[in-house]
């Protein structure tokens, strides 16, 4: 499997992460060599076989609490988190483009 | 204060009742020799001497008061930075949360408050737990205390290595794919992975939610399952917690071994173990049946695949985990962006370092359109069958032993160049941690250089007790030296 840099850059648009060029090298390099080990897997017949999205065992019944109001956490502890907030909100720069 | 450095849970105990020592004596102690130290091991990230404190003077002031102190009264505790301590800096040793003060406790950070614990500080590791060797830390590298050239290990690299080099007798760490054990086994500690469900990650920043825990790292098994005690069980917090029972571990600790099974999977003693670390397994597993333990040959047959599906497992869910590092609601923002977007963008680059932008290069291209089912789904159905090995092997046998890495500590820089490679050396962790079993790190003896290594026990699920019970008596018979 060859993976080119436009497909990099592709996936590096999809996850909000700006690359350098020398990043995009680094990573095509590294996503090919990861890429080429892991059709190890092509090897496996898993047919009938459930994929396993989670640990299950007798103890991980996933319990659903009692749907029942309470305090929570306060708007002013989660905005002192934030790199910018104001009036009761986290501010961001422009959301639309024209 | 002499001794300071050896001390155990129990040794902390009759201390405090004889007087030979206060709480805030010890704390005092612990934070002294940990600041002495962290510019030569880069240990610690941050120290947390006021809530240190106050812990210990609120055990001082209750056995004053003659009152009942919790079981880990007085006891100096470090934590790894990906778990929260609220009021104080929770980074992941990445620049991203570089000035994030966490805005609540994690239920494990609770727990050992409430049985008296001191936190004096949080712990170095690898950027969000992402590495074998500590070496993806934003801030600066951890030295292994026992060969300070060396790694280690990872990514809970600085709670290894505060309980080898003494700052703390215990620490809290976090496992993903081995990051408890083999930073255990290269520093020379107990260090344990929980099975998955059996302490709440209520707090524990997220890398990969299906493989991730929080464990103990300490200097005997008996502190190790003291800790564990106290921070297993369910939790409201949590609903992955599994609201079971939690066995009182040391009650049941010197439990006789004789007639225990204990499967050595062949597959785990093959090409790539260095023979120092297969020679000591070897004489660690003697002297498991000179204890009277039944060794038995048994197959793990797709433990060849293991790494490929942990590796595309893990990115995966951590490239929608990190998602959330957008630098809106509480991690780094790039500054003058125009737009959002570009905020995004830049904020994520400037924060995340190379291994982290990596995988989640690595876990989107897995999860994206076209390339779901080659990769993704094909590993959770290859994981299927890696646990189902484990399910089979628990029906024969009571334990499994095994190495913990195919190495000793390695020297700082010596495999950073070469990513797949670092993830190979994860092997004999990965097993277990894709099963969701129990496991734990021993420390059998040393190297030829002297380097420490780690025999890993692993368990059936909630089967913790044996696992200990297997560890505690493996400690009494010697297995620290040689």
């Amino acid at each position: 499997m060859s993976i080119t840099q436009r497909q990099v850059l592709k996936i590096a648009r999809l996850a909000n992460l700006e690359l350098s060029d020398d990043d995009v090298a680094r990573y095509t390099r590294d996503l090919e060599e990861i890429l080429k080990y892991v059709a190890l897997l092509n090897t496996v017949d898993t047919t009938g076989v459930e994929p396993m999205a989670q640990v299950l065992h007798a103890g991980n019944q996933t319990p659903l609490r009692e749907d029942s109001p309470g305090p929570s956490f306060q708007q002013e502890t989660a905005l002192r988190c934030a790199p910018l907030a104001g009036a009761g909100h986290f501010k961001v720069p422009r959301v639309i483009e024209r | 204060m002499e001794n300071y450095r050896r001390l155990t849970i129990d040794s902390i105990r009759s201390g405090l009742e004889t007087k030979r020592f206060s709480a805030t004596e010890l704390t005092q102690e612990a934070l002294r020799v940990a600041a002495a130290d962290n510019d030569a091991l880069g240990v610690f990230l941050s120290f947390t001497p006021e809530r240190a404190l106050a812990a210990a003077e609120s055990v001082d002031r209750a056995i004053a008061s003659g009152d009942e102190v919790g079981p880990l009264g007085g006891v100096p505790i470090a934590v790894k930075d990906v778990i929260m301590t609220a009021g104080n800096k929770t980074t992941c040793a990445s620049r991203a949360l570089e000035d994030f003060v966490a805005p609540y406790d994690a239920t494990a950070v609770k727990a050992v408050e409430a049985a008296g614990a001191a936190i004096v500080g949080k712990t170095n590791c690898d950027e969000f737990a992402m590495g074998s060797s500590n070496e993806n830390s934003a801030f600066h590298p951890v030295r292994n205390p026992v060969a300070p050239e060396r790694v280690p290990g990872g990514s809970s690299g600085g709670s290894a290595a505060a309980v080898a080099a003494g700052h703390t007798p215990v620490s809290l760490g976090s496992d993903t794919g081995g990051s408890i054990r083999q930073p255990a086994s290269f520093c020379g500690t107990v260090g344990i992975m929980p099975t998955y469900g059996r302490v709440s990650r209520y707090g524990l920043v997220a890398f990969a939610s299906s493989l991730d825990h929080i464990g103990p790292f300490s200097r005997t098994v008996k502190d190790a399952a003291t800790l564990l005690k106290v921070i297993a069980g369910g939790d409201p917090f949590d609903s992955t917690a599994a609201p079971l029972e939690v066995p009182d571990y040391t009650a049941s600790l010197s439990a006789d071994v004789t007639g225990l099974k204990i499967g050595i999977p062949k597959e785990y003693f093959g090409e790539g173990l260095d023979a120092s670390v297969g020679q000591k397994v070897d004489a660690g597993i003697s002297r498991l049946t000179k204890l009277g333990c039944e060794a038995v040959e048994i197959s793990l047959p797709h433990t060849q695949y293991a790494i490929a599906s942990y590796y595309l497992i893990c990115t995966a869910e951590a490239s929608s985990n990190l998602a959330r590092y957008d630098g809106v609601r509480y991690s780094r923002r790039a500054k003058d962006a125009d737009s959002l977007r570009e905020m995004y963008c830049r904020s994520r680059a400037e924060g995340f370092g190379a291994e982290v932008k990596r995988r989640i290069i690595l876990g989107t291209y897995v999860l994206s359109a076209g390339y779901y089912d080659a990769y993704y789904k094909k590993a959770q159905e290859v994981r299927a069958l890696v646990a189902g090995d484990f399910d089979a092997a628990f029906q024969e046998v009571d334990a499994i032993v095994t190495p913990v890495s195919p190495f000793p500590a390695f020297k700082l820089g010596e495999k950073t160049s070469d990513p797949l490679q670092m993830y190979l050396s994860d092997i004999y962790t990965i097993t277990g941690s894709l099963a969701g079993i129990a496991g734990m790190s021993v420390p059998c003896g040393a190297s030829p250089d002297g380097l420490p290594i780690g025999m890993q026990i692993l368990a059936n699920h909630f089967n913790e007790q044996t696992m200990l019970n297997l560890g505690h008596a493996f400690e009494l018979a010697g297995g620290f030296e040689g």
